[in-house]
C-alpha cells in the first residue's frame, strides 16, 4: 500500500480529500515508480496529473513531490511498497 | 430590460459586474475562483450565456474553464492548450529548447460567427491553439507553433516580459473567417489568410527602437512587440494598435505600413500604454490609456494623473478625458485586455485598473464614475449586453 499525501490546491480535484492509499503493481514486476502513482490518481481524479506534472513530464515548478523523505525530480523514481508520497504546493507567490 | 453584464478577470479570480439599462445601478456578484489569475473572461457572442475564462495558478500551471450558463458553474477544459510532449527532452530551462510548456493561457477568442464551436487561444510561452469543440479540448496550430521560422519570429521563451512573452490579440476577421492576425509582445504582428496554415509579419512603419538600427536602413520585419492589436468590428480593413513603441493605425484601404499616429498625443504625456478601444460603429473614434513610458518605465498613470484620450479622426488629434478621474495622486494604470465598449448610442467605454477599481463612462468617455474599487489588480474587462 502506498499513501499519498496531497495539498489543499488539488481538492477540487480530488472532492476534498487529501489522503489516499494506493494499491500498486508494476505490470511487469518492476518497481513501481512515481509515474505509476501519478497514473493512478489521475484515473481516479480526472485532470488531476496536468495541474502536477506538464505536458513535457516535468513536475510543475512550484510543486514539491516527497517520495519518504526525499524531494524527487522526475517520475522514474521507485515508490517502495508503504512509501508515503507527499504532493506540496509550494508557498510561494503573494 | 436590457441588462449590461461586465466580466471582470482579476489576479484573486473573476467577477460579473451586473448593470441595468441606464447602466445606473451595478450588482457585484462573484467571486468566481477566487485565487487563480484570471487572464481572460470572455463572453461568446454566438451562443448566449456560453463563456470561457483562462484560469491559472501558481501551482496548478495553467487552464481554461467553460460556462453555459453566464457564469453560474464552471468546468475545466479536457485538454487545455498544451505544446506537443518532445519526449526525452529536459525542459524548464528557459531555454530554447524545442519541448515547451503552457506558463499560462492569456488570451482568448471566440471563432468566426460562422463556426460556433470554434475558439483561438493565445499563451506564455507563445504559442497559438485552437478549439473545435467549444473550448473543450484544445490543439496547437501547427502552421504557427511549428513553422520552420517561428523561433525567430518569437524568439526565445527567455526574451520579452519579465512574466514571459505573450501571443496576444487574436482576431479572427469578421468579413473573412481565414484571415486571422495575432501579435506577439515579442515577435510582432502576423496575419494568415488561410486559416492559419502560413503567416506573414505585418509591421511595416512600427517602430523598434529597443533594437540597433540596421546597418543598410532597412526595418525589422518582426521582433516588435505590439502590446494590443484591434480590429474595427464592421470595417475590417481599419486596424490599430498600440505598441511598446508607440500608437499606430492602419488603414488597408490606402496601403500597407503602420502611421504612428501616437505622434499626436502631448508629448508630455506619451504614446506608450497597453490597451485601445474602437468605437463599435465609427472607425476613427478610438480610445486609449497612455502610462508613463519613460525611464524605467513606472507602468502608471503619467504623473499620477489618470486620463483616457480619445480621437474621432482616426488619430490625427486627441482629447484628454479625465472628468471623474483622481486628479493627482493615483498611480494605477490599464492593462492591455482591461478596456471595453458598450453598443449603446452614446458608447459606454469602461476601465479596470491595476488598483482593482472598474470606471464607466456613460457618454464616450466625457464623464467617469467609479462603479466598484475594491477587487483585485484587473486584469481583463469585457462589456456583454444581454436582451
Amino acid at each position: 500500500m502506498i499513501r499519498v499525501f496531497l495539498p489543499s490546491q488539488l481538492e477540487d480535484y480530488t472532492d476534498r480529500l487529501r489522503e489516499v492509499e494506493l494499491d500498486l503493481q508494476s505490470p511487469h514486476g518492476a518497481a513501481v515508480t512515481l509515474a505509476d502513482v501519478i497514473a493512478a490518481l489521475e484515473s481516479r481524479f480526472r485532470g488531476l496529473a496536468f495541474r502536477i506534472i506538464d505536458e513535457q513530464g516535468n513536475i510543475r515548478r512550484h510543486i514539491a513531490i516527497f517520495v519518504g523523505e526525499t524531494m524527487v525530480r522526475g517520475l522514474q523514481v521507485p515508490v517502495h511498497e508503504n512509501a508515503r508520497v507527499q504532493i506540496v504546493g509550494a508557498l510561494s507567490g503573494g | 430590460m436590457t441588462k449590461h453584464l461586465i466580466l471582470v478577470g482579476t489576479r484573486k479570480g473573476a467577477w460579473i459586474v451586473e448593470g441595468n439599462e441606464q447602466r445606473s445601478e451595478w450588482t457585484v456578484k462573484g467571486p468566481m475562483h477566487l485565487g487563480a489569475v484570471v487572464s481572460h473572461y470572455v463572453a461568446d457572442p454566438r451562443t448566449s450565456g456560453y463563456q470561457l475564462m483562462s484560469v491559472g495558478s501558481g501551482h496548478l500551471g495553467p487552464s481554461v474553464f467553460i460556462s453555459r450558463d453566464t457564469g453560474a458553474t464552471w468546468t475545466e477544459a479536457q485538454k487545455p492548450p498544451a505544446f506537443a510532449a518532445v519526449p526525452g527532452a529536459k525542459t524548464d530551462t528557459g531555454s530554447d529548447a524545442p519541448a515547451r510548456s503552457v506558463d499560462h493561457v492569456f488570451w482568448l477568442t471566440p471563432g468566426h460567427a460562422s463556426e460556433p464551436n470554434v475558439w483561438y487561444a493565445g499563451t506564455s510561452p507563445q504559442g497559438l491553439f485552437k478549439s473545435l469543440d467549444g473550448g473543450d479540448t484544445w490543439q496547437e496550430v501547427e502552421g504557427f507553433n511549428h513553422h520552420p521560422d517561428c523561433l525567430q519570429w518569437r524568439g526565445g521563451d527567455k526574451d520579452g516580459t519579465p512574466d514571459g512573452p505573450k501571443l496576444h490579440s487574436v482576431i479572427v476577421d469578421h468579413s473573412d473567417k481565414k484571415h486571422l492576425l495575432i501579435a506577439m509582445s515579442g515577435g510582432g504582428i502576423f496575419e494568415s489568410s488561410d486559416e492559419g496554415a502560413t503567416w506573414k509579419p505585418l509591421n511595416k512603419g512600427v517602430a523598434m527602437d529597443f533594437y540597433p538600427p540596421r546597418e543598410d536602413g532597412s526595418e525589422y520585419e518582426f521582433g516588435h512587440d505590439p502590446h494590443c492589436l484591434v480590429m474595427h468590428p464592421v470595417h475590417a480593413n481599419r486596424l490599430y494598435h498600440q505598441n511598446h513603441c508607440g500608437l499606430y493605425a492602419l488603414d488597408r484601404s490606402k496601403g500597407e505600413r503602420w502611421q504612428r499616429i501616437g505622434d499626436n498625443l502631448p508629448k508630455e504625456v506619451g504614446d506608450i500604454g497597453f490597451p485601445i478601444v474602437l468605437h463599435p460603429r465609427d472607425p476613427d473614434t478610438a480610445w486609449v490609456f497612455p502610462m508613463d513610458g519613460s525611464g524605467q518605465w513606472p507602468r502608471t498613470c503619467p504623473g499620477g494623473k489618470p486620463a483616457v484620450f480619445r480621437t474621432r479622426d482616426g488619430g490625427a488629434s486627441f482629447e484628454r478625458q479625465n472628468q471623474g478621474f483622481p486628479q493627482s495622486q493615483a498611480w494605477w494604470t490599464v492593462k492591455r485586455q482591461c478596456m471595453a465598449v458598450d453598443n449603446e448610442k452614446a458608447v459606454g467605454v469602461y476601465v479596470g485598473t491595476t488598483g482593482g477599481q472598474l470606471w464607466v463612462s456613460k457618454d464616450e468617455g466625457a464623464h467617469w464614475e467609479a462603479i466598484t474599487v475594491d477587487l483585485p489588480q484587473i486584469y481583463s474587462v469585457e462589456v456583454v449586453t444581454q436582451p
